[in-house]
């Protein structure tokens, strides 16, 4: 039976008022018949256009087809046989943006759920499937990946399904990257991360942690090693300032560093050492993903927040799912307002942010109109945080430490956008180190493009 | 999990340990740190490496009992693992060329300004080595920095032991009676390194010292350690630590490094519980 309703099954969420004091998942997923009734919306158009929007390719209109039926394992290993990461792309990829703004029914009402119904088949899996892995025919190759991230584990998921030796280094003492240091809790529990990276683990993949290739091994000193091939997925590097006044004082933050403490080392959680802040007033710079995550982190641990943005909503590059539930959690938006500098106490400690009204004039390079300042029109949020989101410049250890490995002028790794290639024999690479910072879903697509060249260069050897 | 093979108490606050971390024994250089974390719950906390021992595979670190997490560590037996132990970060400090040197350590700072001393010493170069502490109960090193330079110095502040007074008199007493040196470095509590460096500006002595800043990744992400340098923002972890002493904002530094005292405060008063929680995950090992 189709259904024919213009609006997509609503998934069952955290009360704004309650979610805002926890750090538990804000989405709580569909039900089995919420799934079922959800893929019914789905017109499995012959020529697919919610693929074409897929950088992984996921089968989609073919698992949705299992939804319907109520058969999720098929469904599950629809999905499983080109998505590495189910459970972790149904929550944070932004959907609206690719698979789902190709689907037909978004012209005349909302696309079918493709993210909801992709995160309800992996989370079914993991509940429900204990399905014997076999590991492949080893094929006696053996590829090191640099950074257990969405781009190298994806890379490693796919090497490691075609039956090379694969071994993931990490720089930090959990594998995960930017799913673990980055985004929070309430949008992707820890656990699920785990859980995928255990599936990589049964596939016969290695994942040595605190490992910090360019340091302690260089991506030479693996070659000589006897892989025979490298994939580079060390992610973005140093976050960016504004170089205003008032940086460094205390409680002056990159978003990088305020995730950091709250995500990976939990300090959100009392019984774990690392410390944190629990302010009254936090103002959160910039408009992205990030920032919207910094600012809810914020709410979570007691302080009133305000996100300052030098542009207009509109122009914001935050999904607008993240930007809705941030609003709903009581975060103030400031637009078009831009810091000027940050205001001391008699302790070194932030008390203000100094603002100035912002006003859009003709376009920039981006396309976007570009902000300039309100003469005169100054005014004071008070503060005792501030958290700096705008974005990052790659990591130097690798390029340093890889003679003649191709950057471009910021510092990123250049590749062959067909193939993933460096001008390195055997060096692949993908994700923010190559694009500098951007989504997760991107650098899996990456991750996925190297692995398949990859094995076309290994198997040609 | 990192085995530590041997434990000694230097004083009754500063503790040395060899940890079994091959890989690291063999890259690290003077001037380079790890990261450590005990077990799930600590955090991670940097420390310069005063040894290696590439043959044993064994990474020296020696550190003052001085919050909850470097207790924690202290509490730590031979046999014992470490959780994690990552490195070796940071760049390594840069001996090239370098005929004469004055290398001056302020307290448990010594343990890393002995590798210094080591290096350059066994290159060849002329090191005079200033050591300065509170006072004698608290000396460590003595005979290592003895052996790693071609003179040493000792002070303290009470007169204890060495001569009576602080590195700088020491410093400035050489320099008046005409030593030349190429490079002085000095590692220590910050305000020795701010007055090392005032001095030796005086006397256009280039003058190298390795920042401590607050730190998680210490990998170059997270931009918690970032210190002003010559009115830039650098970045310890992977511009440093060593930086010119000239151009470092310490005023800065020391403001930065008193972020978390109240917490600390904190949570060295519930040490107890969290010292017995530790002691259980090891003998669960």
């Amino acid at each position: 039976m189709k259904n024919m309703s213009q609006y997509k099954v609503e998934m069952p969420v955290q009360a704004p008022d309650v979610r805002n004091k926890n750090f538990d998942e804000v989405a709580l997923g569909y039900t089995p018949e919420m799934a079922r009734e959800e893929a019914a919306r789905c017109l499995d158009c012959k020529n697919k256009p919610c693929v074409e929007g897929c950088p992984v390719g996921v089968r989609i209109p073919e698992f949705i087809a299992k939804v319907a039926k109520g058969d999720f394992a098929g469904a599950y290993r629809i999905i499983r046989s080109t998505n590495a990461l189910p459970a972790v792309c149904g929550r944070v990829c932004p959907q609206e943006s690719q698979c789902e703004s190709n689907c037909v029914q978004g012209i005349k009402g909302e696309p079918v759920a493709i993210g909801r119904l992709e995160r309800f088949v992996a989370d079914w899996a993991m509940q429900n499937l204990q399905e014997e892995i076999l590991p492949p025919v080893p094929l006696g190759k053996r590829v090191a990946v640099v950074g257990a991230g969405p781009s190298g584990l994806t890379c490693a998921g796919d090497l490691a399904q075609l039956g090379y030796d694969v071994t993931i280094f990490e720089a930090l003492h959990t594998p995960g990257g930017v799913l673990v240091y980055g985004i929070p809790e309430f949008r992707l529990p820890k656990y699920i991360v785990a859980q995928e990276v255990e599936g990589l683990k049964k596939l016969g993949v290695r994942v040595e942690t605190n490992m910090v290739i360019g340091r302690v091994q260089s991506v030479d000193e693996l070659m000589q090693a006897g892989f025979d091939a490298v994939f580079i997925g060390s992610g973005a590097g140093l976050p960016s300032f504004m170089g205003i006044e008032g940086e460094a004082l205390n409680g002056v933050y990159s978003a990088n560093e305020y995730l950091t403490r709250v995500n990976l080392m939990k300090a959100y959680r009392k019984e774990y050492d690392t410390p944190i802040k629990h302010n009254s007033h936090t103002v959160v710079v910039g408009g992205g993903n990030v920032a919207m995550d910094a600012a809810r982190c914020a709410k979570r641990l007691g302080s009133a927040v305000t996100v300052v943005y030098r542009r207009s909503e509109e122009e914001m590059p935050a999904r607008r799912e993240e930007i809705h539930h941030a609003k709903e959690e009581e975060i103030v938006f400031r637009l078009l307002c831009n810091p000027v500098r940050i205001l001391a106490d008699e302790n070194g400690s932030v008390r203000g942010v100094e603002c100035v009204e912002m006003e859009l004039g003709e376009p920039d390079a981006s396309g976007r109109r570009r902000p300039r300042p309100v003469e005169g029109s100054e005014f004071v949020l008070e503060a005792d945080a501030v958290i700096m989101a705008l974005g990052t410049s790659p990591n130097p250890l690798i390029r340093k430490t890889t003679p003649g490995l191709s950057v471009n002028k910021w510092g990123c790794i250049v590749v062959d956008e067909n193939t993933m290639a460096t001008n390195r024999e055997g060096v692949y690479a993908g994700g923010d180190a190559v694009t500098g910072a951007a989504t997760v879903i991107l650098a899996m697509g990456a991750g996925k493009k190297a692995a398949e060249s990859i094995h076309a260069y290994l198997s040609a050897r | 999990m990192f085995q530590i093979v041997y434990k000694r108490e230097l004083n009754t606050q500063v503790t040395l340990m060899k940890v079994k971390a091959p890989l690291i024994a063999q890259k690290a250089r003077a001037g380079q740190f790890i990261i450590f974390r005990v077990d799930e719950y600590g955090e991670r906390v940097p420390l310069t490496i005063a040894d290696t021992d590439p043959e044993a595979g064994t990474v020296t670190i020696i550190f003052q009992k001085v919050g909850l997490t470097t207790n924690l560590l202290g509490n730590l037996q031979e046999g014992d693992c470490i959780r994690d132990f990552v490195g070796p970060l940071g760049a390594a400090t840069e001996l090239e060329g370098i005929r004469k040197a004055a290398v001056i350590g302020g307290g448990v700072g010594c343990a890393i300004a002995y590798p210094t001393a080591k290096a350059l010493h066994s290159m060849g170069a002329h090191v005079d080595m200033i050591a300065g502490f509170r006072s004698r109960d608290i000396v460590i090193l003595q005979e290592e920095m003895q052996a790693a330079s071609s003179r040493f110095f000792l002070c303290t502040d009470d007169g204890t032991a060495g001569e009576k007074g602080f590195v700088t008199d020491a410093l400035k007493k050489l320099l008046e009676s005409g030593e030349a040196y190429d490079t002085v470095f000095a590692i220590g509590p910050v305000p020795m390194m701010k007055f090392v460096s005032l001095l030796t500006k005086e006397w256009g002595v280039k003058t190298i010292v390795s920042l401590n800043p607050i730190m998680i990744d210490g990998t170059g992400m997270c931009g918690g350690c970032r210190v002003t340098v010559g009115g830039q923002v650098r970045f310890a972890c992977v511009d440093g630590p060593d930086f010119d002493g000239h151009l470092v904002d310490f005023d800065e530094l020391m403001n930065r490094n008193t972020i978390y005292r109240p917490e600390e405060a904190e949570s060295t008063a519930c040490q107890g519980c969290r010292m017995e929680q530790l002691a259980d995950a090891v003998m669960g090992r």
